[in-house]
C-alpha cells in the first residue's frame, strides 16, 4: 500500500504545480492585454488624472508580481476580488452559477458514465453485428452534431410536440428535487448525448483489444459463457483506459457546457463566463479560468488514482 | 503402455481452415486421432504442424480465424462435437475436457486470485458449493507439492513464480476432474531445473485420476517422458504414431528420424591462444537496477576474440544484464569492461563509433526486435550508412552481400518487410543487422530458444560459419544446455548473479561439477523413456527445480561423484 500512497501522492504533487503554473498563465496573460482593469472600469472618456487616481485605489501601480501574489493568495481562499462591473465580489457573482454548473454535469455523468459502458460492454459482446454497427453510427452522429443543434432538436421533440419536458431550464427558490430534475433534464440529455460515444468507443475498444490475450481465451476454454468472458474477465483489465475517457468526458461536461446552458437559458458559470469577457471583467474571467483549470487538473487526477487503484500489480506487490 | 480400454476421443478426417488473404486455406489436412480413457498421447512436431489447433479441436473449438470443416467427425465419449450445439460444447469444457496452456503467466486473468480462477468452473457447473471447490483447491496444489498450499492460491497470478503458475494451472485443470487435459506447451517457457517439477506434478496428478491426455510439444525428450503414445505431425498432416518407446528406437519415416537426428550438430571446440589478451573482460563487476537488489554479484569473465562463450544459468541469474553492462546499457555499479585491454566507457553514450560498432547484438524475439513498418533493405542498411558512411550504389551492394552472407537471396528479400518472413528468416535478419556494423563481438541472447529444433540448427551452424569466416566472438546467453553442447568453446555458469564455474565446454560438461552445474546438466531431459522416472527415484520428489536450487549456495565447492 504504501508504494500506491506514494504514486498518488507524487500525482497529487504534480497537480498543484500544474495549477500554479495554470495559474500565472492565467494573471500574466490578463495583464498582456492592452489596457488596464482602470481603463476599463473607466472607458474610453477617461481623464489621466482620474486613471491615475483609479490605479492608485485598485493598486495597480504596484509590481505585478505582487499583485500576483496578493491575487493568489485571495484565491488560495477563495476571494478573486471584486467585479469590475457590478462591484460585488466575484465569489457572489459566479459562486451559485457554478453550483448550478456542477449539478448539470453531475446529472448528466450519472446517466451518460454508466450508460456508456454498458452499451460498450453490449457492443463489445455482440461486436460487428447490425447492433454495434446501429450503436456506432447513432453515438458519433450525437457527437458530431454540434451542442446546441441537439439542444433544439431535443426542445423541438421533447417540448414542442410532445410537452414532456421544459424547453427553458430556468431554476427558482424552493423547487422540489424532482421539479429540479425534470426542469432540467433536456440539457443534461444534450450532454449526455455529446459525451456517451467517446466513453462508449473506448469501453468497447479496450475490451476487444484484451479478447485477444491467453487469459481469454483461457477463460473461454473453461467454458464460460461469453457475457461472463467480457465482463469478468475482460472489463476488469480494461478499466485503466475508460477511466481516462471518462475523466476527460467529465471534465468536458463542466467546462464545455456554454452552448448548453445558453439555449436552455440556465443559469450556470458559461453564462457568468460570456458576459464576463464581452465586458472585460477581469476578475471574473480569472476565477472562471482558475476554477476551470483546477477541475480539469482535479479530474484528471482521480483517472490517474483510478487507473492506480484498478490495477492488480499494484495494489498487491510482490 | 497403452492402456487398451475405452475409447474417449475419437477424431476422423479432421479438416480445420484459416482465413487468410481472404481465401479459407487448409491447416489441418484430415488428421485421425484415437484416444483411450487414461492414456496420454504425445503430439509432436515443429510451429505451423497444427498441434495446438488440433488440441483445441478436441474441445470443439476453433480458434478466432479458423473453422472445422463440415465432413470433420470429432467425437467425445459417444458425443459428436462438430454437429453439436455452441452450448453442449460450451458445457464440456472445463467440466469434461480440460486446457493447460503454454503460458501460465499469460493465461491466468491477472486481476482476479488464483484461487477464484481455480473454482470458476466447478462453481458455474454448480459440482461445489465455493467453501467445497476452495478445499479442493487446496488440496490439489497439495498434491501438486506447491509451496505453501493452504495460502498460495490466495494471491495473484504475478505474485507468483512461472514454474509454480504452471502448476496452479494443471490444478485448475483438474478442478471438475475431466476425462480429458489437452496440455498445449505445458514447460516451454520454463527453465530447465523447474521444467523437471512441472513435469513430474503432471505426470503423477495425470496417474492419480487416470485423466486422458493429449500432450502437446516440440520437445521429444519432453513427450518420451510424458506420453503412452506418440503422434508426429508435419503441415497438418500426420507423419506416423506408435507407442512411445517403438516410436524412439525405430522411427520409421525420414522426417522423424531428421526430428530426431537434430541434436547432432556440434562445432568443433576452440581453445584459447596462449598468452593473447582477451577481446573482451568483464573484470569484478556489480550491477543492479536503480536502487533495486544487486543483480550482478562479483562477476569476471574473458571472452577471447573468434570464440563462443555461452553464458548459462535460470532466468534470474543475471545473463542478461551481463550483456546490458557489457553493451553499456547498463553501467555497473563497481568494475570495469575492457576491451582488447582498454577500458571501454561505462554508459553507451560516453562511446565513439568505433567502440560501438565493436559490440552487437542479436536478440530473442526476432518478432519484436524487427521493426514490422521498415524493410529489409533499409533494416541492414541503416547500421552500414551509419558506422561506415556508405551510401547510394555502395550501400546497396553492401546489404546485398550480407543478405547473401545469411543465405538470404538479396533480389527477393530487398524489398519485403519483417511480417513476410518465417521466425528463422526473421532471425537471419537480425544477424545480418549485427553484422552490418561490423563488429568483432556480438551478443546473441537466447537466439534460438523461440526457433523450431531444424530451423534453430540452421541458425546455429551459419552463426558457426560466420565465425569463422570473420573472425567473429560470441557471448551466447542461453538456458538449453543441448545449444551449449552443439556450439560454445567455453561456458560459463551463473546462479544468483554469481559466476559459480567457468571453463572450456569439454571440462564443463564432465564432472567433478560445481553442485548448481550438477543440477542443470541433470535436469535436462534425455531421450530415454524412463529418465525422469530414474531421476525421481535417484534425487527424490523434494528436491527437484527450485527447491533443489535453494539448497545450492554458489561459493559451493565441486561435488566429486
Amino acid at each position: 500500500m504504501g508504494d500506491i500512497l506514494g504514486l498518488v501522492g507524487k500525482r497529487l504533487g504534480l497537480g498543484l504545480v500544474i495549477l500554479l503554473i495554470i495559474s500565472v498563465i492565467i494573471f500574466f496573460m490578463v495583464e498582456l492585454l492592452p489596457g488596464d482593469i482602470a481603463e476599463a472600469v473607466l472607458g474610453q472618456g477617461a481623464t489621466k488624472e482620474n486613471l491615475a487616481a483609479m490605479r492608485e485605489q485598485m493598486g495597480l501601480n504596484q509590481p505585478a508580481i505582487w499583485r500576483y501574489l496578493q491575487w493568489l493568495g485571495g484565491a488560495l481562499t477563495l476571494d478573486f476580488g471584486s467585479s469590475i462591473v457590478t462591484q460585488e465580489p466575484v465569489m457572489s457573482v459566479i459562486g451559485a452559477r457554478f453550483a448550478n454548473t456542477l449539478f448539470l454535469a453531475a446529472y448528466a455523468a450519472v446517466i451518460a458514465v454508466p450508460f456508456a459502458i454498458i452499451l460498450g460492454v453490449i457492443v463489445a459482446l455482440l461486436r460487428n453485428t447490425v447492433f454495434d454497427r446501429v450503436a456506432n453510427v447513432l453515438t458519433l452522429t450525437s457527437i458530431s452534431s454540434p451542442e446546441f443543434f441537439l439542444g433544439y432538436i431535443l426542445i423541438l421533440f421533447f417540448s414542442v410536440k410532445w410537452g414532456m419536458f421544459p424547453a427553458i431550464a430556468s431554476l427558482s427558490e424552493g423547487m422540489s428535487f424532482a421539479d429540479l430534475l425534470e426542469r432540467t433534464f433536456l440539457p443534461a440529455l444534450t450532454l449526455v448525448l455529446v459525451v456517451v460515444a467517446h466513453m462508449m468507443r473506448m469501453t468497447r475498444a479496450a475490451i476487444i483489444n484484451l479478447l485477444a490475450s491467453p487469459y481469454i481465451e483461457m477463460a473461454r476454454l473453461k467454458g464460460a459463457p461469453p457475457w461472463k468472458v467480457i465482463v469478468k474477465h475482460a472489463l476488469p483489465n480494461a478499466w485503466a483506459p475508460i477511466i481516462n475517457v471518462v475523466a476527460l468526458n467529465l471534465a468536458y461536461l463542466i467546462t464545455g457546457v456554454v452552448l448548453v446552458e445558453v439555449v436552455f437559458v440556465y443559469p450556470g458559470v458559461g453564462q457568468a463566463l460570456v458576459d464576463a469577457v464581452s465586458k472585460r471583467d477581469f476578475p471574473v474571467v480569472q476565477a472562471c479560468c482558475l476554477i476551470f483549470a483546477a477541475t480539469f487538473i482535479l479530474l484528471n487526477l482521480a483517472a490517474d488514482v483510478g487507473a492506480i487503484l484498478t490495477n492488480p500489480r499494484l495494489r498487491h506487490p510482490k | 503402455m497403452p492402456k487398451k480400454k475405452e475409447v474417449l476421443l475419437k477424431i476422423r478426417d479432421l479438416k480445420i481452415q484459416g482465413y487468410s488473404d481472404e481465401t479459407w486455406v487448409d491447416i489441418i489436412k484430415g488428421v485421425d486421432l484415437t484416444l483411450h480413457r487414461g492414456e496420454v498421447m504425445g503430439l509432436i512436431g515443429e510451429s505451423g504442424a497444427g498441434k495446438s489447433t488440433i488440441g483445441a479441436a478436441a474441445m470443439g473449438y476453433a480458434r478466432d480465424g479458423t473453422r472445422i470443416t463440415e465432413d470433420s467427425s470429432i467425437e467425445f465419449d459417444g458425443m459428436e462435437l462438430t454437429t453439436a450445439t455452441e452450448g453442449e460444447r460450451r458445457a464440456l469444457r472445463g467440466a469434461r475436457i480440460a486446457y493447460v496452456a503454454q503460458s501460465a503467466a499469460a493465461s491466468f486473468n491477472p486481476a482476479h486470485k488464483i484461487i477464484d480462477q481455480h473454482t470458476e468452473a466447478p462453481l458455474q457447473y454448480r459440482l461445489k458449493k465455493r467453501m467445497e471447490a476452495q478445499e479442493d483447491a487446496v488440496d490439489l496444489y497439495n498434491r501438486l507439492r506447491l509451496p505453501n498450499p493452504a495460502e498460495i492460491g490466495f494471491r495473484y497470478p504475478h505474485q507468483v513464480s512461472g514454474g509454480q503458475l504452471q502448476r496452479a494451472m494443471t490444478a485448475m485443470a483438474m478442478s471438475c476432474r475431466p476425462d480429458l487435459i489437452i496440455f498445449d506447451e505445458p514447460t516451454t517457457a520454463l527453465d530447465v531445473t523447474t521444467q523437471i517439477e512441472v513435469l513430474a506434478a503432471i505426470r503423477d496428478i495425470v496417474e492419480q485420476f487416470n485423466t486422458a491426455a493429449l500432450y502437446i510439444t516440440h520437445d521429444l525428450a519432453v513427450v518420451a517422458q510424458m506420453a503412452d503414445t506418440i503422434k508426429v505431425l508435419l503441415k497438418g498432416s500426420e507423419v506416423e504414431e506408435a507407442p512411445t518407446a517403438e516410436m524412439l528406437s525405430n522411427p520409421k519415416e525420414d522426417y522423424t528420424k531428421s526430428l530426431w537426428a537434430v541434436r547432432s550438430f556440434e562445432s568443433p571446440q576452440r581453445f584459447r591462444k596462449e598468452g593473447a589478451t582477451p577481446l573482451i573482460s568483464v573484470k569484478e563487476v556489480d550491477a543492479a537496477y536503480s536502487a533495486g537488489p544487486k543483480i550482478l554479484n562479483n562477476v569476471s569473465f574473458d571472452i577471447h576474440e573468434g570464440m563462443t562463450v555461452a553464458v548459462v544459468g535460470e532466468s534470474g541469474s543475471g545473463k542478461s544484464t551481463c550483456a546490458r553492462v557489457i553493451t553499456g546499457l547498463l553501467p555497473p555499479q563497481k568494475g570495469e569492461i575492457l576491451f582488447k585491454g582498454e577500458p571501454f566507457p561505462a554508459d553507451y553514450r560516453q562511446r565513439n563509433k568505433d567502440q560501438l560498432r565493436q559490440c552487437q547484438m542479436i536478440y530473442q524475439m526476432a518478432d519484436t526486435a524487427l521493426n514490422p513498418k521498415v524493410k529489409i533493405s533499409e533494416i541492414i542498411g541503416r547500421p552500414a550508412q551509419f558506422y561506415s558512411g556508405l551510401k547510394g550504389a555502395a550501400l546497396k551492394a553492401r546489404v546485398d552481400e550480407l543478405l547473401d552472407l545469411i543465405e538470404l537471396d538479396p533480389s527477393k528479400y530487398y524489398n519485403r518487410y519483417p511480417p513476410e518472413l518465417s521466425g528463422g528468416q526473421k532471425q537471419r535478419i537480425g544477424i545480418a543487422r549485427a553484422l552490418a556494423a561490423e563488429p568483432s563481438f556480438i551478443i546473441c541472447d537466447e537466439v534460438t530458444s523461440a526457433l523450431d529444433q531444424l530451423v534453430a540448427e540452421g541458425i546455429l551452424r551459419l552463426l558457426d560459419r560466420l565465425q569463422n569466416e570473420l573472425n567473429l566472438a560470441y557471448m551466447f546467453i542461453t538456458h538449453d544446455l543441448a545449444t551449449v553442447r552443439s556450439i560454445a568453446d567455453e561456458v560459463i555458469v551463473m546462479q544468483h548473479g554469481k559466476v559459480v564455474e567457468q571453463g572450456p565446454k569439454d571440462d564443463m560438461f564432465k564432472p567433478p561439477h560445481h553442485p548448481y552445474t550438477d543440477l542443470l546438466l541433470s535436469s535436462v531431459p534425455e531421450m530415454d523413456p524412463n529418465w525422469l522416472s530414474t531421476l525421481l527415484e535417484e534425487r527424490g520428489v523434494d528436491n527437484l527445480g527450485d527447491a533443489a536450487a535453494a539448497k545450492i549456495d554458489p561459493n559451493d565447492a565441486k561435488i566429486v561423484r
